[in-house]
């Protein structure tokens, strides 16, 4: 058996992070994106631009800031305690707030994108059908954006699973509740096991490997049904 | 004319070949890879070895444990502080390392701590008695500070009831921001990383008997890349001198 148990659970813990994350990122990213699609507001640059710093900051510094706020003495621990919430590093929860930001740019700008080539005139047109605002959003964007939602979905689920560095600073590596796959390796490569290291880190690949090749092809296909 | 400049420029080439070979010969350069725990007393005494000798030490701080992974795969590093006292003498076997270079350069202090004033008591009696929600330790299996703290919370008779409360740090300086920012109440850190001077700088601490765990020796080597470097060669020696061990002694080493 090239996997132990803490090598299943490790697993089956990062699926479950980066589904909580997925899901989350398309139903919150979905009207931020829409917004910036179309807003001609001031705010949009800036906005653009906090919504990609995770792309450039290095995932300790994300960590690091994360767990500073978060923690017990930290404004956002300290209104997490005013709730009468426990603060969220060490838990999968704290892992998943740290996903969402870490994961943040892979959601929205596939959305985005989506939503800026379907452009205003099906939106027009179905408008002067008679569609109010909602029924346009669900009946003619939603659909129309679908590669845009598949490869959001796919890359903040595969993004999530290579998490590495956020997790490192924010989780406490507690087996079953924040040691993921990549901390579980880690681990491995430190103890010297090298033939686990080496089980995880090539399924590691084989996984994204995979991904990437079923975006592109999922992108080629819902390519040539919108033509 | 040309003659004379062609002989001046000569000239120049020949002092200037002859002052790098001179200051090669007597200020070097030492690349030293140095256990996270030891990073305060280091950079202090790479510092006063830096004045006295006029060779540079470069410091990359980190795990022993990923040292010497790198170490085995090439990395240029000269001398090894590390953390314990079987990674010096693996990398001896296998090769890696300078034959009998190794020594025991500090023996380390563990300490249970807490960023809150107050929270830690002079026995540690607040392992079975505190509301803690998190203990932060470097990790067991990696680190030897982590298990040492597990050592001496299996000999207290605590390790069954702390275990659903623990939280890892990879290495120790991991353990210590845990616990400095105020997620883990307390943790099992070094002595060095707490103290200024000989004394607790924040919060409180319970300096652990070193009756409750094995000694964490932690050893130096030469390692094979050092093997013709004065510097390297001066800073082994520098680590044994009585300046060196007074920077020791004040962050709680004992050698």
């Amino acid at each position: 058996m090239p996997f132990s148990q803490a090598d299943l659970a490790a697993i089956g813990l990062t699926l479950r992070l980066a589904g909580t994350t997925m899901v989350l990122l398309l139903v919150l990213c979905t009207p931020l994106a829409w917004w910036l699609a179309h807003t001609s507001s001031r705010w949009r640059g800036p906005v653009s631009a906090v919504v990609a710093l995770p792309l450039v900051l290095p995932p300790t510094v994300i960590g690091f800031y994360l767990l500073v706020t978060l923690g017990p003495s930290g404004p956002l621990g300290q209104f997490m305690q005013w709730l009468g919430l426990p603060t969220l590093p060490f838990t999968f929860w704290g892992l998943v707030v740290g996903s969402l930001i870490y994961s943040l740019p892979f959601a929205v700008q596939p959305l985005q994108h989506a939503f800026e080539a379907i452009g205003q005139r099906p939106l027009e047109a179905a408008a002067t059908l008679g569609a109010g605002p909602i029924d346009r959003f669900f009946t003619v964007a939603l659909p129309l954006a679908r590669p845009g939602f598949i490869t959001a979905a796919i890359l903040s689920f595969a993004h999530t699973v290579g998490e590495f560095g956020v997790v490192l600073m924010l989780g406490g590596n507690i087996p079953g509740v924040t040691r993921v796959v990549s901390v579980q390796i880690y681990d491995h490569v430190e103890a010297l096991e090298y033939a686990h290291a080496h089980w995880l880190a090539g399924g590691m690949v084989l996984f994204s490997f995979a991904v990437l090749l079923g975006l592109s092809l999922a992108s080629r296909r819902s390519g040539t049904l919108v033509q | 004319m040309f003659h004379h400049r062609a002989s001046i420029v000569r000239s120049f080439v020949a002092v200037a070949l002859a002052v790098t070979t001179v200051h090669a010969a007597q200020a070097g350069r030492v690349s030293v890879a140095v256990a996270a725990n030891f990073t305060a007393p280091m950079q202090k005494i790479a510092a006063a070895f830096e004045a006295d000798t006029g060779h540079q030490a470069e410091l990359s701080f980190g795990a022993t444990g990923k040292f010497y992974a790198q170490i085995t795969h090439g990395a240029p590093f000269q001398v090894l502080l590390s953390a314990d006292d079987t990674t010096a003498a693996r990398l001896e076997k296998e090769g890696k390392a300078v034959a009998r270079t190794r020594f025991t350069y500090a023996i380390g202090t563990l300490v249970l701590w807490s960023a809150q004033p107050g929270y830690v008591d002079a026995q540690g009696a607040v392992l079975r008695t505190g509301d803690f929600k998190h203990l932060a330790i470097a990790n067991p299996k990696l680190a030897p500070y982590g298990a040492a703290a597990a050592q001496v919370m299996d000999k207290l008779g605590v390790a069954g009831a702390v275990q659903p409360r623990l939280v890892q740090g990879e290495n120790i300086a991991q353990t210590f921001q845990f616990v400095s920012t105020g997620n883990a109440q307390l943790g099992f850190v070094a002595l060095s990383q707490v103290t200024a001077d000989g004394k607790i700088r924040a919060g409180s601490a319970w300096q652990v008997p070193a009756s409750l765990h094995d000694p964490i020796r932690q050893e130096a080597v030469l390692l094979s890349p050092g093997k013709d470097s004065a510097a390297a060669a001066a800073l082994l020696t520098y680590l044994r001198s009585g300046k060196a061990q007074a920077i020791l002694q004040s962050y709680g080493y004992s050698f």
